[in-house]
């Protein structure tokens, strides 16, 4: 049994949201790097290239990658072994969450009563959180502010069983056509196959916490992948929309058995600020 | 890379007619920063007669809300919002002649119909790249609805703000024109049919 204060949990979450919104993570700058030097129309590069300045200059100057720093997600994975004492552990990380996005001089866009009032909760909190008890005595923190843009283009389907890999297809592709310019292309396409309707969804979301470079461990999965990638950037949209060969830097798929009468699809698009930062404590 | 055009505003009439979809440009002068909530008071004025808070004639609209911005900066990270959002209140906005719009992602077809109709350009910014446009942003006056926290009217003066325009007043539109040259419908499978 591993103790580990509140007040701990409270500190790094707070020292992840600012850095998360400041430091686009290393293989996602290379993946940019990379459309950058692949791309075809002389626009879409200018935009790569002005993607590629505000990485830097975001770094240099502590300057917020992108005014949108989002709704905090954040995934925690609680080792059973481990005992949280000095308080909960959901007011830890929401106390994280405003210290954060409050002294990093973030901007704090959740609105309490959404369907009314749209009061702005004035620092950022709650956060939406993902908690999983695993093995061990270790609890690993990761959070992902997530804009706007992208998310708001996330999409879900109930497929029937044998529309399969051809019905996934087609519903992905849709999805990323139909979202234009407005999750801010070159994306990271999350894809959720199989569970529940929350369940699916959850796995789309898990799905671009994976770093960009790093396959399914599934070889079957991995090919699908692969083949999704080709195809959402034959769709010509292109960095911002603007026409191009870059729509998507990466496609990551997470899977799950489902039911027998069902083939659920979830998407969740990553922009391509695509902020995540993790510690392990 | 791209060429880049240099435009001083306010945009004059040589200017409109001579900017054409998918033409980069770098902007300087005056802009003004509205969002979802000060399009909602200002549509809300002009139907009860009552004036802008700003007179809009000849202006460029900013869709953004930025960070705060540290001590001794003139603003914190300032990208562009998703103008699909504002669709429902911009032909208003052109009717009353505002003759510029930066944001991201694309227009429907009322608003590219009334940005013609108007004489009207549509430019987006990089979205996500706040940081960088901040920079370009020298001067910043909250002008109108400062309740409204980073939705509030701000007068900008920028220099050199990069944009591209993605609707000019001939009709054209960049995001239509830019799927097409590189879309690949021998690579989409049954998707290139259906869609």
């Amino acid at each position: 049994m591993k103790e580990i204060h509140a007040s701990q949990i409270t500190e790094t979450i707070a020292r992840l949201c600012e850095d998360a919104t400041h430091n686009l993570p290393e293989d996602v700058v290379a993946a940019l790097r990379r459309a950058e030097g692949s791309e075809e129309s002389p626009l879409a590069k200018q935009v790569l290239v002005e993607i590629l300045d505000n990485v830097d200059l975001a770094r240099r100057e502590t300057i917020p990658l992108c005014q949108d720093t989002g709704t905090t997600v954040v995934f925690a994975e609680v080792g059973q072994d481990v005992h949280i004492v000095g308080g909960a552990l959901t007011d830890a990380i929401n106390g994280g969450v405003a210290k954060g996005y409050t002294e990093g001089f973030l901007r704090k866009s959740m609105a309490d009563k959404p369907f009314s009032a749209r009061t702005n909760t004035k620092d950022n909190t709650p956060a939406v959180i993902h908690t999983e008890i695993v093995p061990g005595d270790k609890l690993k923190l990761m959070v992902m502010p997530k804009g706007g843009g992208c998310e708001n283009m996330s999409r879900f389907t109930v497929l029937l069983p044998n529309e399969g890999k051809e019905g996934v297809t087609n519903f992905v592709l849709r999805t990323v056509e139909e979202s234009g310019g407005n999750p801010c292309p070159p994306v990271i396409v999350g894809v959720g196959i199989g569970g529940t309707a929350e369940y699916c969804m959850t796995l789309a979301k898990k799905a671009i916490t994976r770093k960009v470079d790093e396959p399914s461990a599934d070889p079957e999965t991995a090919e699908f992948e692969k083949e999704l990638l080709e195809k959402v950037n034959a769709l010509g949209l292109g960095p911002q929309a603007v026409g191009g060969r870059n729509t998507a830097l990466a496609v990551h798929i997470e899977t799950y058995p489902a039911h027998i009468t069902a083939l659920p699809v979830a998407v969740n698009l990553q922009c391509h600020s695509a902020r995540l930062k993790s510690a392990e404590l | 890379m791209a060429e880049s055009i240099k435009i001083q505003l306010p945009l004059k009439d040589a200017d409109l007619e001579r900017l054409r979809a998918g033409d980069h440009v770098l902007l300087s002068g005056v802009i003004y920063s509205a969002r979802d909530a000060a399009h909602k008071r200002m549509i809300a004025a002009l139907e009860k007669g009552e004036a802008l808070p700003i007179d809009v004639r000849g202006q460029v609209i900013y869709y953004v809300g930025p960070t705060p911005a540290r001590p001794g900066r003139v603003i914190g990270s300032a990208g562009p919002t998703t103008s699909m959002r504002l669709d429902g209140s911009t032909p208003r906005l052109l009717e009353a002649g505002l003759k510029g719009i930066i944001g991201k992602g694309g227009r429907g077809p009322a608003v590219r119909e009334a940005l013609k109709k108007h004489r009207a350009v549509y430019f987006l910014a990089v979205g996500g790249t706040g940081a960088l446009l901040s920079q370009r942003i020298k001067k910043v006056d909250i002008v109108a609805y400062e309740d409204l926290g980073t939705e509030a009217v701000r007068r900008m003066e920028v220099e050199d703000f990069p944009a591209i325009v993605v609707n000019d007043i001939h009709g054209n539109d960049l995001l239509e024109q830019g799927m097409a040259q590189y879309r690949q419908p021998d690579r989409l499978g049954s998707y290139a049919k259906s869609a």
